[in-house]
């Protein structure tokens, strides 16, 4: 490790890694930390396929993509180090400190990728009462067990949520021969792909249940029996629809929450996004303090890999053009407003002037409607919306033009 | 008999009906798309899936190798081939790609690694 970097890319998951191996390309001096044994991040766990069909035109499992993002392996990098602090000593200097197996370290950099992914949502962040049972895991939890150690869990199993990572674990944990007694979702609509709901629960007759939560969990010292009860359109618990069901083991996939550690602790204050819960960007993914780029889920919550690793290739073109130039170029950015079911849209604010590419999600599931710019009413074809599938939207320039400062997206007919 | 398939070839989701006699298809409906009845017709007459797993893998620096069918078996041999995984070990390396064991359950279907494992020394 040297003491100085044009590039430190931070989290070595496949936004990191494409983020990295793009730097390489272009020729920044780039250094990637990452806290791990190994490069690779989640998809190191995965053994499902869905992974790499844009990124790579094959559909590969997680291990299968996070090896081929390795394969060109030029990048300087170090493992089991964690980055304690990011200090922002002025627009062109920023001081990272890491705590290696080797000792403590400072760097300079000009820029930062901040690509730090994903945290799971636990346990005491649900509405979910009961005492600190064995048998509580988080998916991932579960998942590293199975497939990195090849332990089995439990053998009764209660999964929560239903977006695609409870879909996934659902399956998981019936190939493997464990009794799935249901998936419980809060929401009046599953939250994953149809291809899930499908593939996960249909193929293994696994019930999904609905508009019911996980009150409490109970047992003596392991899970023996969890209470549910079902939630009205507010997701205001009904009274005395409460029911028990029998289970060892509770999965809990209740949602990706963007790991923004670091950032939060740094002085210069990093502006984030209440909805999406990561760091407002502009269109070269870069945050309020100049040099500072995020890509991945530590951005937004992505539903495929591909859309991670295209961000962490966007991020590294950006921190080249800040290095070329001393900071990027100066512009009059346009905040993108939400309009009717919008929930989040990153980046948050784009200038107009280039081709764009909006990463949008929905609030509830609408069928045949369109992406539409209420200002111009320039529209952007989609054929039906889900808040379990992320729009990616490339706007091009034209449909840009007499935008006057003001940018609302909706979604309608 | 009656037969409904949820398609999943895109985000819409269209439910295809179809009658059903003998393992015969009589009639299709309901598809939005020709991707979508070709799907249909696969899920009614011979549904397939890729199986993916663990096989516990020993004196490698993972405890275990991940591996999957290399193309989708039957849905109903599914069972079969999973037990046939569960009762197997194999010994680092492994290369990603490398076949784990040979037309599992006679399918005509090799299983193979989708991770690499490097031999620890010790």
């Amino acid at each position: 490790m040297k003491d100085e970097y044009e590039c430190v890319v931070i989290g070595a998951g496949p936004a990191g890694l494409a983020a990295a191996l793009r730097c390489e390309e272009l020729g920044l001096d780039v250094l990637m930390i990452e806290s791990k044994e190994r490069l690779g991040g989640i998809p190191l766990q995965c053994t499902h396929p869905g992974f790499g069909n844009f990124y790579y035109d094959e559909n590969l499992t997680g291990t299968e993509f996070a090896e081929r993002l390795l394969e060109k392996d030029e990048i300087e990098y170090v493992t089991e180090a964690h980055v304690s602090s990011i200090e922002y000593v002025s627009d062109l200097k920023k001081k990272v400190k890491v705590i290696t197996p080797d000792g403590l370290f400072s760097l300079d950099t000009k820029t930062i990728i901040y690509s730090t992914g994903a945290r799971e949502r636990h346990r005491f962040e649900t509405r979910i009462q009961g005492d600190r049972l064995s048998g509580v895991y988080t998916a991932g939890e579960a998942q590293t067990l199975m497939d990195v150690y090849g332990v089995m869990p439990g053998k009764r199993v209660v999964v929560v949520g239903s977006g695609d990572i409870g879909l996934i674990m659902a399956r998981r944990f019936a190939l493997e021969n464990a009794e799935v007694v249901g998936v419980i979702e809060m929401q009046p609509f599953p939250g994953g792909l149809t291809r899930n709901v499908v593939q996960c629960l249909h193929d293994f007759d696994i019930p999904l249940y609905t508009q019911k939560i996980v009150k409490e969990i109970r047992g003596q010292k392991r899970v023996e029996e969890i209470v549910t009860a079902d939630v009205d359109e507010e997701l205001e618990v009904i009274p005395g629809s409460e029911e028990i069901i029998e289970c060892d083991t509770v999965a809990l996939a209740t949602g990706l929450i963007p790991y923004t550690k670091i950032l939060d602790e740094m002085e210069a204050e990093v502006i984030m996004d209440p909805v999406t819960r990561g760091p407002r960007v502009d269109e070269n993914l870069e945050t309020n303090l100049p040099g500072i780029f995020a890509a991945g889920n530590v951005l937004t919550i992505n539903d495929y890999v591909d859309f991670a690793a295209y961000q962490g290739e966007k991020a590294a073109e950006s921190a080249r053009k800040f290095v070329e130039y001393d900071g990027m170029p100066s512009k009059d950015w346009i905040e993108v407003k939400r309009g009717k079911n919008v929930r989040s849209v990153v980046p948050q604010y784009i200038s107009g002037d280039c081709e764009v590419t909006l990463n949008v999600r929905v609030k509830k599931p609408e069928p045949e409607v369109d992406v539409i710019i209420r200002e111009t009413d320039e529209r952007i074809k989609t054929t039906s919306v889900n808040p379990g599938e992320m729009l990616r939207l490339d706007i091009s320039e034209e449909k840009l033009e007499d935008l006057e400062n003001k940018i609302t997206l909706e979604v309608r007919r | 008999m009656t037969e409904k398939i949820i398609c999943i070839m895109c985000p819409l989701g269209c439910t295809v009906k179809a009658e059903v006699e003998d393992g015969e298809i009589v009639s299709i409906e309901g598809y939005g798309c020709e991707d979508g009845k070709e799907y249909a017709e696969q899920e009614i007459t011979s549904p397939k899936r890729t199986v993916m797993s663990v096989v516990e893998c020993k004196d490698g620096d993972f405890p275990t190798v991940s591996v999957k069918t290399s193309e989708p078996v039957e849905k109903e041999e599914i069972d079969d081939v999973m037990r046939a995984l569960s009762e197997i070990e194999i010994q680092a390396p492994v290369k990603t790609g490398e076949v784990i064991l040979k037309n599992v359950c006679n399918s005509g279907i090799d299983v193979v690694a989708t991770r690499s494992v490097e031999k620890v020394q010790d």
